[in-house]
């Protein structure tokens, strides 16, 4: 028998068409008749949800900062964001000196996106947030330059939510990387310590640790010694986010094959080059997702402050609804403003964490 | 005989209280000689090379290699390491680096060698194994054989003594395993002390000096793979060489 050739088969286009308009509908929306029922009701829903609301937010709002005009109006009413709108942002934080908060915070936030980026993960980024974090409580707590001193208790508003969140999570990043490394190390001494630290902070709502900061902690302290309640607050969901986070990198840890680490000691890396070089970067990479996930819900927890008497984002809309008897009965507007400042920053993060799981991914692609 | 670089003298093993995964191995290998390793799955064979570098600690019996004594002193164990490369049936390169940073990670972290040097090094040892062209890939964009050639790159980057290698064609496609056992063969002309554990018994007749059969955690038998092939001793070792070359 005589040796054939091998042939090829030309490549074909497929039979149906997949692009356009109408191809993604039938393929997304009207597959089959299950597919076209959930369409048909989720249309029905829609139908019968959005133009009330619409008719409620935009047609028969009022937005002038009018209470009485608001009082009258059949729809919502936005004027009561135009007139608190430096009391939910600012709250406490004395009113003549909104512009440092407003400075202080745009310069932190500068910051933060700026170590977003991959261009600035350079040495001198550690140099820049020590700078550009004493400016801010300079300019924040003042009783230097001329400033009036503001007391941190009067630190309020969009501004605290910011400082509160973007410094627990940048302490408790850390924190947790010694932790979850602690929870898998040889030494059973270090192993039990990093359990019992996540078992305690876990087994306890955020809002008790707050409020043993708060209250309990001073109680224990000679007397005449205190630490400011904004560190005391500050410490309490660093250490409480610490301890969430750690599980989560101890997930990813846990995933690195043990070949990996053996490759590693094969050729002479110590522990912590082979930590650093070899287990971190892929475990890290791995748990993105669920990190920022912990950054989300630290930024949301926040709100909690207002236990121990710190009027952050939420605390300060409130604050601005109670104090004002006209304005009291528009409480859902102010909610729903907050609503939206707070879904920015969540999506932000969100979308970032995207962006991280690209970069990190990058090695896998083919 | 030469001088020998690793000498087990009695050495026993136990994987938790009940599993004696190596049975009063003696075993004494000269320099540059090369050994093949062979025998069922979980007759300890693995276990054994792993000894070799600590990978595995051995619970009786003394091992001692390039002249160092194996105990639980940490030094001792970064000093044979140094001498004594290792290559995996998983290839276990590092994903998230490329194949060159793969190969100048041991010698920049550990060596301590300046990056140019480190990288100029490894692109010899890339060349020696004929994969200059993809340094600057991803391990898992190579084939398995081209990461397996890789592998055995970044273990000669260290310059070692002593080469291990654990099954390292075991997971390859057979189209890839040639271009693999091409490489290890050039290796064994050029002096290093091997020893590889494998069921490739062409390479063993090729290039061993010396041919292991394990079962049971025991050295069964051992001979030149001549005589090992063609007229082996012990039963259990005839019976094992029927299944795998019988068919």
């Amino acid at each position: 028998m005589s040796a054939q050739t091998f042939q090829t088969i030309a490549p074909r286009p497929a039979p149906v068409n997949t692009d356009g308009f109408v191809a993604w509908c039938k393929i997304n929306l009207f597959r089959d008749w299950k597919t076209s029922l959930g369409t048909a009701i989720i249309g029905a829903i829609l139908l019968a949800v959005l133009p009330p609301f619409f008719r409620w937010a935009i047609v028969n709002a009022a937005w002038v900062p009018d209470h009485e005009v608001c009082h009258q109006a059949a729809g919502a009413c936005w004027g009561v964001v135009r007139e608190k709108f430096r009391f939910i942002i600012f709250g406490r934080y004395p009113f003549d000196e909104h512009w440092r908060a407003l400075i202080a915070t745009a310069m932190l936030l500068s910051l933060i996106i700026a170590s977003c980026m991959r261009v600035c993960w350079k040495a001198w980024l550690p140099v820049l947030w020590a700078a550009v974090l004493s400016v801010y409580f300079t300019l924040m707590y003042g009783g230097v330059f001329g400033l009036a001193k503001v007391e941190t208790d009067m630190w309020s508003g969009l501004p605290l939510t910011i400082l509160l969140a973007s410094l627990s999570m940048t302490m408790a990043f850390p924190i947790a990387l010694v932790i979850a490394l602690g929870r898998r190390s040889g030494m059973p001494a270090i192993r039990s310590l990093c359990t019992v630290y996540v078992e305690l902070i876990r087994g306890v709502p955020l809002i008790s640790v707050l409020f043993m900061a708060s209250f309990m902690f001073p109680l224990l302290m000679p007397q005449g010694f205190s630490i400011d309640v904004l560190i005391r607050v500050l410490a309490g969901i660093t250490l409480f986010a610490a301890a969430y986070m750690a599980e989560v990198i101890r997930g990813g840890l846990q995933a690195i094959p043990k070949g990996q680490i053996e490759a590693a000691a094969t050729l002479g890396l110590s522990y912590w080059q082979t930590q650093r070089k070899i287990v971190l970067p892929q475990a890290l990479a791995m748990v993105v997702p669920g990190i920022m996930n912990n950054f989300i819900s630290t930024f949301k927890d926040t709100s909690l402050v207002a236990i121990v008497s710190l009027y952050e984002l939420t605390g300060a809309m409130q604050m601005a609804m109670n104090s004002d008897a006209n304005w009291r009965p528009f409480r859902i507007e102010g909610y729903l403003f907050i609503a939206l400042i707070y879904f920015v920053f969540c999506f932000a993060m969100s979308r970032y964490s995207k962006w991280i799981e690209q970069q990190v991914n990058k090695s896998k692609l083919r | 005989m030469s001088e020998p670089i690793i000498t087990f003298d009695k050495v026993n093993k136990w994987y938790g209280n009940n599993f004696h995964v190596l049975r009063d191995i003696d075993l004494s290998v000269a320099k540059g000689e090369r050994i093949v390793i062979c025998g069922p799955s979980g007759s300890g064979k693995s276990t054994l090379i792993r000894c070799i570098n600590r990978l595995e600690e051995h619970q009786q019996g003394h091992l001692i290699v390039d002249g160092i004594e194996l105990t639980d002193d940490v030094k001792a164990i970064d000093q044979v390491r140094k001498e004594v490369g290792m290559v995996f049936q998983q290839f276990n390169l590092f994903p998230h680096l490329t194949v060159l940073e793969n190969l100048t990670l041991s010698p920049m972290w550990v060596g301590k060698m300046p990056k140019k040097e480190a990288e100029e090094k490894a692109m010899e040892q890339l060349k020696r194994v004929r994969i200059a062209e993809q340094a600057k890939k991803y391990p898992l964009q190579l084939s398995g054989g081209q990461q397996q050639r890789v592998a055995i790159a970044r273990a000669l980057c260290l310059k070692p003594k002593i080469m291990l290698f654990d099954e390292p064609t075991s997971a390859l496609d057979p189209e890839m395993i040639k271009e693999v056992l091409d490489v290890m063969i050039e290796m064994a002309s050029q002096g290093i002390t091997m020893l590889c554990v494998t069921h490739e018994m062409g390479f063993a007749k090729a290039v061993a000096d010396r041919v292991i059969f394990m079962d049971q955690g025991q050295i069964v038998e051992q001979n030149n793979p001549h005589d090992f092939f063609n007229n082996p001793q012990n039963e259990r070792s005839r019976d094992f060489l029927s299944k795998i070359l019988g068919h």
